[in-house]
């Protein structure tokens, strides 16, 4: 008996479909080991993690509060990935953009109008983008390997963030706690309900839309799929690799940046240390979940954006630690990069050895 | 190797029965038997795509088969791997060589060795043996170094070291000068001579009728005769080959030629690649209504010189390019598209056309910016005028026979000649000023080569200039009004073409025009 992986005549479509419901169906099923091993009851646990946050209007806000900048990162990263350009450092990105975005309200805390508020998007989008261009820089100038690069980059972010509310930024009426000052009045999001749903989420809805338009109907779309899929055609189309790259870069970065800013002039309200629970590196997760079109990362940002609330549940109810989070979204990506390679493969079985079983065949 | 007095009692050294081979739902080979005798020259052939490689790979254990047996010397084997073929007696030379080019001509061929042979002193025996067949090979020499010619040579004193019973060649003179593949015929003889069997694959006749004894025929995987090539004629042959008489292309005068339209002077282009060929003092004119062939063994610098052309290759080092009367150094592709030049590449697949992409995709590849009709392609925010494309799609689809089971498929589902008139019909179609192509009917059935060849003269006579790249000898005179020879980077004067033989050509594609400065230079 032998497993065997055989080339289909084409990418099956099919296959590009199910492949994430197969995923998440196998991550469910190992989860449920998972729990069982720890000692858990597997089926009420799996319970928690996954129908639990969607029963109370409280959870359902967080879930969307969350799915927010998983949503505008995954959309850019998205983009990014089908150019055949990896961003990995959306985190560190999200990071500048937020720092950049931090400087009205930390620096001109009195200059309080709409337009305010305004140019802190801007900025924010803007520092992410720069950013996310020193890859891109290092990349087209030198060669260098941009994964390497735009992960390295994302301690640097973090660090200077760090130093940043430690240092210079520190709110001098803060009890000496690593933090800025409170953002207030116009530099905070309008919020709606109970004071967590805020303006992000109708932006990221509006990215991803945005992106869907583009990367379906226009020309930049298509120049995307081109250089990324089969870059010797895409110079025949006259499309230039190297812009491309700071194109990506400079698309990915910026939202993931406007994530940063939406992130501090919303939920958080202020620069902390840690501004982010991994959003950069989960959306990645989300940007291959939703096979790297924008609407299905829509979709996969709520579904992760779920994961994060599961994880927060099963810590609270069952005393498991909050790494189970990590667990399961690493597990994800993992069972869908395997279920993907099902898209230009078929799995056979095979008695014995084929020559062997060609030669019964024949008699 | 074998005592050639007892092989008449000897079965058939091998013997392939009821052989077939499938891939998905496609029979590549379907129940195909063979036999290949001892001291015979065995030709196998067929056109692109009817099966021949996927049959020789059986044989030589890189392919496992679907169903059906193979004998070697009258028991019955099954061949694992190409280890195993090699342990047997058989041995392969294949199209595409796999050469470490960095490496030298002994080191490359110790690699290939199995241990028992590398022992001793490699080189001198690589020395010996090549200069015993008429193969001269300095085994010191960088593969880099070396001529399209002299690599085959390595490969087949590869395989030779190893004292094959049977040697399977793959198309091997697609890369030769007519000189280089008479060199490979005396080789062949001799071995054949001495009692070894050859399993010759090519689709090229008169070499066919001239050195082999047997000849089997495929089309679409199926074997269609067994036939004495001594006895049939090319023409048989072709119509055996490809199922049909082959249509002919026919020719007018040229209506005599106007304005330069394609002008290069002095051009010198340092290769991107490591092991690129540098482009050296190239110099042509196209002028309207007339063609020019640029004929040359694959490999000498076509691939650079056309991307320098098409602009896909940033700007040359020295000297420039001139299009329709207008100087183009710095100009990108699709800037060269709108002075009204049009290229299409020697790849079909991933540089002329995506294959996972519709038609229509693959029309706006390269019609995107310049598309000579009213209104562009490309609407901004609004979109691509899909419409238009599918407009254009449907013109080129009737314009250029080219057939699909829809409207608007992946490139992938045409095959090579479908998809090869699709991207000359696409270029076509625009009716550019000039046209530049590599390659126009490699690896393309005859019919779809005909309907090309033909919608390349029409074209000129419109008086549109073209260049064309080609190493196919019979194209080049069948379309050129003027021919150049490359080798090497170097690009000859231009001939007209009733002034040159082949063997004139076949001697310039070997280097005797390169001028002083290569010798320099190497």
């Amino acid at each position: 008996m032998q497993l065997l992986l055989e080339k289909r005549s084409q990418a099956s479509s099919l296959m590009n479909l199910f492949s994430p419901l197969l995923a998440i169906l196998l991550t469910v099923v190992m989860g449920g080991f998972m729990f069982a091993i720890m000692g858990k009851p597997p089926l009420s646990a799996l319970y928690i993690y996954f129908i639990d946050p969607l029963t109370s209007w409280w959870s359902i806000e967080e879930v969307l509060v969350k799915a927010g900048p998983l949503i505008l990162i995954g959309t850019g990263l998205a983009v990014c990935f089908k150019a055949n350009v990896w961003n990995i450092g959306a985190e560190g990105q999200l990071t500048a953009g937020a720092l950049m975005g931090a400087i009205i309200p930390v620096l001109w805390g009195e200059w309080q109008s709409p337009l305010g508020l305004v140019v802190m998007l801007v900025l924010g989008a803007f520092g992410g983008a720069l950013f996310g261009l020193i890859p891109a820089w290092l990349k087209t100038r030198f060669g260098v390997n941009e994964i390497l690069t735009s992960l390295m980059l994302v301690y640097i972010a973090q660090l200077l963030l760090d130093w940043v509310v430690r240092g210079p930024w520190k709110d001098p009426d803060g009890y000496n706690f690593p933090k800025s000052v409170s953002f207030e009045g116009w530099h905070l999001l309008p919020t709606w309900g109970d004071g967590r749903m805020h303006f992000g989420l109708v932006v990221a809805l509006a990215a991803a839309l945005i992106l869907f338009w583009v990367m379906r109907r226009t020309l930049k779309g298509f120049e995307i799929n081109v250089v990324g899929s089969a870059p010797r055609a895409g110079a025949f189309a006259g499309f230039s690799q190297t812009k491309m790259v700071w194109f990506c870069f400079a698309v990915s970065g910026g939202l993931a940046g406007l994530a940063g800013l939406i992130e501090v002039a919303g939920p958080i309200g202020q620069l902390q240390p840690h501004i982010s629970p991994n959003y950069g590196f989960t959306a990645i997760i989300v940007a291959f979940l939703g096979r790297l079109n924008p609407l299905g990362v829509i979709v996969a940002g709520l579904l992760l954006a779920v994961s994060y609330i599961g994880g927060e549940g099963v810590q609270i109810e069952l005393g498991i630690s909050d790494k189970t989070t990590q667990v399961f979204q690493g597990m994800l990506l993992f069972f869908i990069l395997m279920c993907d390679t099902l898209i230009l493969y078929r799995l056979k079985w095979i008695s014995g050895n084929p020559i062997q079983h060609g030669k019964r065949s024949a008699s | 190797m074998l005592d050639k007095n007892n092989k008449k009692e000897q079965p058939a050294l091998l013997q392939v029965k009821n052989i077939s081979k499938k891939f998905g739902d496609f029979y590549a080979n379907d129940s195909l038997n063979l036999s290949i005798e001892m001291g015979k020259v065995h030709a196998l052939l067929g056109e692109n795509g009817a099966g021949k490689s996927t049959l020789v790979k059986m044989m030589y254990g890189a392919l496992q088969p679907t169903s059906g047996s193979i004998f070697w010397q009258g028991k019955e084997v099954s061949i694992a791997s190409p280890a195993h073929a090699r342990e047997l007696g058989i041995g392969m030379v294949f199209q595409h060589f796999s050469l470490f080019e960095a490496l030298s001509v002994s080191e490359n061929i110790s690699l290939a060795l199995p241990p028992v042979l590398r022992k001793g002193d490699l080189s001198q025996r690589i020395a010996d043996l090549s200069h015993d067949y008429g193969l001269p090979l300095n085994p010191a020499a960088l593969v880099a170094d070396l001529s399209v010619g002299e690599r085959q040579r390595i490969e087949i004193v590869r395989c030779l070291l190893q004292e094959p019973k049977l040697l399977i060649m793959d198309e091997p003179t697609a890369v030769l000068t007519p000189q280089e593949a008479q060199a490979l015929f005396a080789t062949l003889r001799r071995l054949v001579k001495e009692g070894c069997a050859v399993l010759y694959i090519s689709h090229r006749l008169e070499e066919v009728k001239c050195i082999c004894q047997d000849a089997t025929i495929l089309r679409h995987g199926k074997l269609i005769a067994e036939v004495d090539p001594q006895i049939e004629t090319a023409a048989t042959l072709a119509k055996l080959m490809v199922g049909s008489s082959v249509h002919e292309v026919s020719r007018m005068a040229s209506s005599g030629t106007g304005d330069v339209l394609l002008s290069i002077t002095k051009m010198h282009q340092a290769s991107s690649l490591p092991f690129g060929i540098d482009l050296l003092d190239i110099n042509l004119q196209v002028k309207s209504g007339e063609i020019l062939a640029i004929a040359g063994v694959a490999g000498n610098g076509q691939g650079e010189l056309f991307s320098v052309i098409s602009g896909e290759q940033s700007n040359a080092d020295r000297g420039s390019i001139t299009l329709v009367g207008q100087t183009c150094d710095g100009l990108g592709i699709n800037q060269r598209r709108c002075l009204g030049a049009a290229f299409v590449p020697e790849e079909r697949i991933g540089h002329g056309a995506v294959e996972h992409l519709n038609l229509t995709d693959n029309i706006l590849l390269s019609r995107h910016a310049c598309n000579d009709t009213p209104s562009s392609l490309n609407r901004g925010w609004l979109g691509i005028d899909r419409e238009q494309l599918s407009q254009l799609n449907k013109v080129i689809g009737i314009d250029y026979d080219v057939r699909k089971s829809q409207e608007d498929v992946t490139a992938a589902s045409l095959s090579g000649g479908n998809l090869q008139k699709f991207v000359v019909g696409r270029e076509m179609n625009r009716k550019p000023k000039i046209l530049v192509i590599n390659q126009p009917t490699w690896g393309v059935d005859a019919g779809a080569a005909a309907l090309i060849r033909q919608a390349v003269i029409d074209l000129s006579r419109q008086g549109s200039a073209i260049l064309i790249i080609s190493q196919d000898l019979d194209e080049i005179f069948e379309l050129a009004d003027n021919i150049a020879v490359m080798s090497r980077g170097q690009l000859s004067t231009t001939y007209s073409a009733g002034d040159l033989s082949r063997e004139e050509i076949g001697l310039m594609m070997a280097g005797s025009h390169e001028q002083a400065t290569q010798e320099t230079g190497a």
